[in-house]
């Protein structure tokens, strides 16, 4: 599978804050993306570095193979985003808006082309009425089907539900889905919402102070019957040699000062028993049950 | 950048704001064209109440339409920045503020490219201005008052002094002043696009820029000497009103206005360049300031 987009060390800093700390993950073609974290805990900032709003402070960005710092102008042509609100000229109409930024895609833009994306997203029939008339949910969908005008590879949406109303969410999930099932693009949706995450993403990220917490398929991350151990040593190095000769060696991850697993609970007694006999100096081995539980007690401390 | 640039003329287009500009000139215009029409006479024995007992002068013939846009233009060109600085001052805060520059930004258009856009799009839309003040207050002007030679009322150190200037002899004049007017308010315009990157509301660079034109003009009318040395020449203020330039004609050697000629060519020469220097440091500035600044709106 072809890796769309790969973040390696990415750094952000505001003199001495830390928004986005060492970030490193990749995005496969065809994956549905969650980029999931509380509000404040750096998704934005990402996303933002992402499409060159911001530069970063460290770090590289690879979006179709390429270094996005030196090739901004062709990886951009490529790509779909909706950063936070869909903010579009209110004193313009919805075709007016939509033609105006299919314009700026260098795209030939065909009055067909514009009808046929409003009514992709479900604003045909008010393509006159201008945006200020328009509720939050219609400046959503208006503001993907700018985002998906010029038939991009990578769809990057920032909350896209954030603000909409129960059926407003429900439209924006089918479209996503739709986007990917049927029309095979890759797409990047953040969120702080893990239930919206379940259920549109296949692979998904968890970060926190702008640091990742842990990454993988949303099936593995999010089975009940799988726990998130945290293991701390007096030389993890070893401990992670160890663990990396045993069939734990897929799940290990490499978190700072400590090792964290993805594994079943019935595990836990095998886990430590190989590490014990390999004399690993164990100080603390921490279930920290599901990963859902886990990140509602992260949304719930902050 | 065409397509970019015509993207950007069909916003300001449709913005209910860029028609303040024209509504304002307009009425005032206007009301001056009436005045003069009711009561212009009075205008004129105010001008001239020092030198009327040793100059013989027809003034319903004096106010002419000629004269009418040499005291419209005198007026207005010090309000018209404000009504500049409307859509410049908007150009990049404008976008911060509406949330749209994120949009702009993620589309495969380099950011010195939309800033260089920005500024020719204040530039059209400050020519389109002049030429629509050129319309009523010297066309319209001339329709309803006719035309004849002009009078120039003009403070020259210590004198009082004025010129006459032959019916045949002006238009080409109003044209350079009103080309020479368009650089000038290319200056602001390029001032509050500078201020406008740094801000994430439309209110702040206009006002700034309101507030830099009105100290540096009250800077520039002081008459003190070590300012008249020392600050004067640097300041952008100082040339804004060098389309006079154009009207003050060369005299002979016998006292006698010869047409076709301007006074001091260089005067007007130096006070260009200025002032396009001013714009090119202006918009240095912005695009070097733009191409790092973080999009956080």
């Amino acid at each position: 599978m072809n890796t769309i987009l790969e973040i390696n060390h990415l750094s952000k800093k505001y003199n001495d804050f830390t928004a986005v700390d060492d970030l490193s993950f990749s995005v496969n073609s065809g994956d549905v993306y969650g980029f999931l974290g509380q509000n404040g805990a750096g998704k934005s900032t990402t996303i933002r570095m992402m499409l060159t709003l911001i530069e970063p402070t460290s770090g590289e960005i690879n979006i179709f193979g390429k270094p996005l710092s030196k090739n901004r102008y062709e990886i951009l042509s490529k790509i779909g985003a909706v950063v936070e609100r869909p903010d579009l000229y209110k004193y313009l109409t919805a075709y007016e808006n939509l033609k105006l930024f299919a314009q700026m895609s260098n795209i030939n833009v065909t009055h067909k082309l514009l009808m046929d994306q409003l009514d992709m997203v479900g604003l045909a029939d008010r393509s006159d009425s201008k945006v200020k008339t328009y509720s939050q949910g219609m400046k959503q969908r208006l503001g993907i089907g700018i985002a998906l005008v010029h038939n991009p590879d990578l769809i990057i949406l920032d909350e896209p539900t954030n603000g909409l109303d129960p059926q407003g969410i429900a439209d924006i999930r089918n479209l996503i889905l739709k986007l990917s099932t049927e029309m095979g693009k890759t797409v990047i949706v953040s969120s702080h919402l893990l239930s919206e995450i379940e259920l549109i993403a296949n692979r998904m990220i968890v970060i926190h102070k702008g640091k990742k917490i842990v990454e993988g398929f949303v099936k593995d991350l999010l089975d009940p019957s799988k726990t998130l151990v945290e293991i701390e040593t007096t030389d993890n190095e070893f401990a992670k040699s160890v663990l990396k000769n045993s069939a734990f060696a897929p799940m290990i991850e490499d978190k700072n000062d400590k090792l964290h697993l993805t594994i079943n609970k019935s595990e836990i007694s095998t886990l430590i028993k190989i590490m014990v006999e390999s004399n690993v100096q164990i100080i603390a081995v921490t279930p920290r049950h599901s990963l859902e539980d886990y990140f509602l007690n992260l949304t719930k401390t902050a | 950048m065409w397509n970019l640039l015509q993207i950007e003329l069909f916003k300001i287009s449709k913005r209910p704001r860029t028609y303040i500009a024209f509504a304002a000139i307009a009425a005032i215009v206007l009301i001056f064209q009436f005045a003069f029409k009711a009561d212009g006479e009075s205008y004129m024995n105010l001008m001239m109440q020092n030198i009327q007992d040793n100059f013989e002068l027809d003034k319903s013939k004096a106010i002419n339409g000629y004269f009418m846009c040499y005291i419209i233009l005198n007026t207005l060109l010090i309000q018209v920045p404000i009504l500049v600085t409307l859509i410049a001052g908007d150009a990049i805060s404008g976008e911060a503020n509406m949330g749209t520059l994120r949009l702009l930004l993620t589309k495969p258009i380099s950011r010195t490219q939309l800033l260089l856009v920005k500024f020719f799009a204040s530039f059209i839309f400050t020519v389109v201005l002049l030429i629509w003040m050129a319309m009523i207050a010297l066309f319209l002007s001339m329709a309803i008052f006719g035309v004849d030679d002009m009078l120039i009322f003009r403070a020259k150190g210590e004198e009082s002094q004025i010129l006459q200037i032959t019916k045949d002899d002006i238009l080409w004049r109003y044209f350079a002043a009103f080309g020479y007017a368009a650089i000038a308010l290319t200056v602001i315009a390029a001032l509050s696009i500078l201020l406008s990157v740094f801000a994430e509301n439309s209110i702040g660079p206009i006002v700034a820029t309101v507030c830099i034109v009105i100290f540096f003009t009250i800077v520039s009318n002081l008459n003190v000497p070590i300012i008249d040395k020392n600050v004067k020449p640097f300041l952008f203020t100082s040339y804004l009103v060098g389309w006079k330039g154009f009207f003050y004609i060369g005299i002979s050697d016998d006292g006698q206005p010869i047409k076709g000629s301007i006074e001091n060519w260089g005067a007007i020469r130096n006070s260009l360049s200025i002032l396009l220097a001013h714009i090119a440091l202006f918009l240095g500035i912005a695009i070097v300031s733009f191409r790092k600044k973080d999009i956080l709106s």
